[in-house]
């Protein structure tokens, strides 16, 4: 398989620019389910990772195809699936044992319109909270989105190195019309992007090795099964070699750290772009294709001299509570433009200093919001009718 | 001892009740693994959740205790990411055939290169005996405490339909043959499936037998025959053990590497 | 076990920390070998009467029983 040493264009659609993306930063096993709108992801991976050597395998349902990644990462693979909506509920339990036993894997969750099968083809961003806690118990989880297919590419390698960097599960919340939409992609050259490998230990043979103690940094370097070091990993509360406890203490510690390693990057997780916010007095916040329209709003409200920016997140967990706070501040009202009935709007409302300033433009119904949507709310919080 | 080189000795005593049947499957295994002469380090055992699958833990192998009824989709992407290790999957009946069903057919049907292995106790023990997908009819269980409506699965002729490759049973009762079929199903190029008959004294014997766990045992030996014995003809009841099915199929993960390879030809 | 070619060297030893004192290598002792003591734990009562056949090994579901050599012993 030749592979280019300098940058390429494609023409393709956002679902491609996952694949691109995750074949860039290493991806060597993927397991999925075929479903609407994320299908092309499975396809595309069925012929494209065996070329470089990787495997591909369609499960018997989405609940297998999260257990066979993380099976698949033990061994030292980076590895991926792909879903919506239905799927990603069925994922959930699989994805809390990937948070519990702290296994570095990328899920992709193209949104759809829901809940349950709600509308197959429609585009939605309603799995917002879900992303966060579909799965039960304390925890905390990175989820990324992004609103245009460099963007995106960009953001699906950065998705599987912080899964390296924090062993954990990422997700990678796009929606339909990212998924779908088409656009030029311009494929970095190899070594352009910084790719963040696994970190193994550098622990000898016959040296006690253990996985679950973090070193210095936070780091948890890991050791591949079939390599030296023999140990246990579980989803049950565990001690730093992955043995079963019940022990306060050691439940008290791990629940923390599992929390802690996530939630206390915020500053270094937080992914997001700033469109004219320096002399803005009207903030939007928006994310995925949403933020489209919102930039085109802001553009198009730009040349009539209003003067309204874009704060458009691209790390949606853990919240960028810093960023939306910075940006925020000062202004005179602040306009969460989103395809759900508040997930962020409610988050905004928490992180900002004015909460009685933060309005809500949004759609749910599986129309894409489009800039007159959004105009017309914005045309209703100035009191000038719809 | 061999026994106690696998054994890791620090958990032990284990958890499993006075006279349970797991620990006697588990002895069995590690003295299949001994004889074939595995190395410790090219073994990786992967369970589910219930009383069959804390195993794992006792054992000196690369280890994967993960969700009820999963191991087998675990395993799957085990195998697929290092197909030169030795896969084996200890699991309970409801593990297995109840919420683990679709996994446990899927894996049959691709035949990959695992070592299936459900210790059947006809009950739920973890939680307290309820009743599972292999509990007799008129068994009692705490959900079934007028007696199992419920038909049972034959869980050989389970795995002989989802196509398994390598399809046996033996008992508890049966130490050396127990160990000779691990022997063969671990050497197996394909899925290879071993269900284990074993006693829950404590859940399933006090409702139902109220015997000790020899008495479970030994009725092992009167309620089952070899595969193809005349006693079969004579008493239709009772349950055969031994070797179901041996075929030579092509395996998944092999199959899988050939196509890389011929992908890579290709360019 | 068929490497060994003086069997009355072997020793039946008994872990009584891992027994859990289920019965099953007493009553399935063809030659009735093994008894109990008083905390119900398996033990080695009649040396004389064993046959070293190893099912008490083979069945011991605590993995509690080894049959060793006598120097083996600790």
């Amino acid at each position: 398989m030749k592979r280019s040493n300098v940058a390429t264009q494609k023409f393709i659609q956002g679902n491609e620019a996952v694949v691109e993306g995750a074949l860039y930063a290493g991806l060597g096993f993927y397991a999925g389910y075929p479903i609407t709108p994320s299908t092309e992801i499975a396809e595309q991976l069925a012929e494209k990772l065996p070329a470089r050597g990787g495997k591909f395998i369609q499960m018997e349902d989405e609940i297998a195809s999260m257990c066979a990644i993380i099976g698949a990462a033990l061994t030292g693979q980076k590895t991926m699936t792909a879903t919506s909506g239905p799927g990603f509920s069925l994922m959930q339990e699989a994805l809390g044992y990937a948070v519990m036993a702290e296994v570095p894997c990328v899920v992709v969750n193209v949104q759809r319109t829901g809940p349950s099968t709600g509308i197959a083809t429609t585009v939605a961003q309603a799995d917002v909270m879900q992303a966060r806690w579909g799965t039960h118990g304390d925890h905390a989880i990175i989820a990324l989105t992004a609103s245009n297919l460099q963007d995106l590419f960009r953001i699906t390698v950065e998705a599987f190195n912080m899964a390296e960097t924090y062993r954990t599960p990422v997700i990678l919340l796009i929606d339909e019309v990212v998924g779908h939409m088409r656009e030029k992609l311009t494929i970095p050259a190899p070594g352009e992007y910084q790719v963040v490998d696994r970190l193994l230990t550098s622990v000898p043979s016959g040296i006690d090795y253990h996985p679950y103690l973090p070193r210095e940094d936070g780091r948890l370097p890991m050791s591949d099964f079939g390599g030296v070091h023999r140990y246990n990993v579980t989803g049950l509360i565990h001690d730093m070699w992955g043995f079963p406890s019940t022990d306060p203490a050691v439940a008290y510690n791990l629940i923390h750290h599992l929390v802690d390693k996530i939630e206390n990057m915020e500053l270094e997780i937080a992914r997001y772009q700033e469109f004219f916010t320096e002399d803005a007095e009207i903030l939007l916040i928006s994310y995925g294709s949403s933020a489209r329209s919102a930039l085109q709003v802001v553009e198009d409200r730009r040349k009539q001299g209003v003067k309204m920016g874009l704060l458009e997140l691209n790390t949606l967990w853990p919240f960028p509570a810093e960023a939306v706070r910075r940006n925020s501040a000062g202004k005179n009202y602040i306009l969460v433009v989103e395809m759900n009935m508040g997930q962020i709007y409610q988050e905004v409302k928490k992180a900002v200093q004015n909460p009685e300033r933060v309005y809500l433009a949004n759609r749910f119904d599986g129309i894409f919001i489009s800039h007159n949507d959004i105009g017309k709310v914005l045309n209703l919080i100035q009191g000038k009718g719809v | 001892m061999p026994v106690k080189r696998y054994l890791r000795q620090r958990f032990f005593p284990q958890l499993w009740c006075a006279g349970c049947g797991h620990g006697q499957i588990m002895a069995s295994l590690i003295r299949a693994i001994e004889e074939l002469g595995l190395q410790k380090n090219n073994v990786v055992v992967v369970s589910g959740i219930g009383c069959s699958s804390r195993m794992p833990g006792y054992l000196d192998f690369h280890t994967l205790h993960t969700l009820h009824g999963r191991a087998l989709a675990f395993a799957t992407g085990v195998k697929m990411g290092r197909p030169e290790l030795n896969v084996i999957v200890p699991m309970g009946d409801g593990d297995a055939s109840a919420i683990g069903g679709n996994h446990l057919i899927h894996a049959a049907r691709r035949n990959i290169n695992i070592t299936a292995i459900v210790m059947n106790n006809n009950i739920y023990g973890m939680t307290g005996g309820q009743s599972s997908p292999t509990t007799p009819v008129a068994a009692k269980s705490t959900t079934a405490p007028l007696g199992n409506i419920d038909p049972a699965f034959d869980l050989v002729e389970l795995a002989k339909g989802a196509g398994a490759s390598f399809v046996a049973r033996s008992t508890t009762y049966h130490s050396k043959e127990m160990q000779n079929m691990f022997v063969k199903a671990i050497n197996h190029k394909g899925f290879s499936f071993v269900e284990v008959l074993t006693q829950c004294p404590t859940y399933y014997g006090r409702k139902n037998e109220g015997v000790s766990p020899t008495e479970m045992m030994k009725k092992f030996a009167t309620t089952t025959t070899s595969i193809g014995s005349p006693k079969k003809k004579e008493n239709p009841e009772l349950i055969e053990r031994g070797v179901f099915v041996d075929q030579e199929r092509t395996e998944y993960a092999s199959s899988y590497c050939e196509m890389i390879n011929q992908m890579r030809k290709q360019k | 076990m068929e490497a060994i070619k003086d069997k009355k060297n072997l020793q039946v030893v008994i872990n009584a920390g891992w027994c859990k004192s289920c019965g099953i290598c007493i009553d399935l002792c063809p030659k009735g070998a093994l008894g109990r003591d008083n905390r119900d734990k398996a033990v080695w009562q009649y040396p004389d009467k064993c046959i070293r056949c190893g099912l008490c090994e083979l069945r011991c579901p605590d993995l509690a029983i080894t049959l060793q050599e006598a120097e083996e012993e600790e």
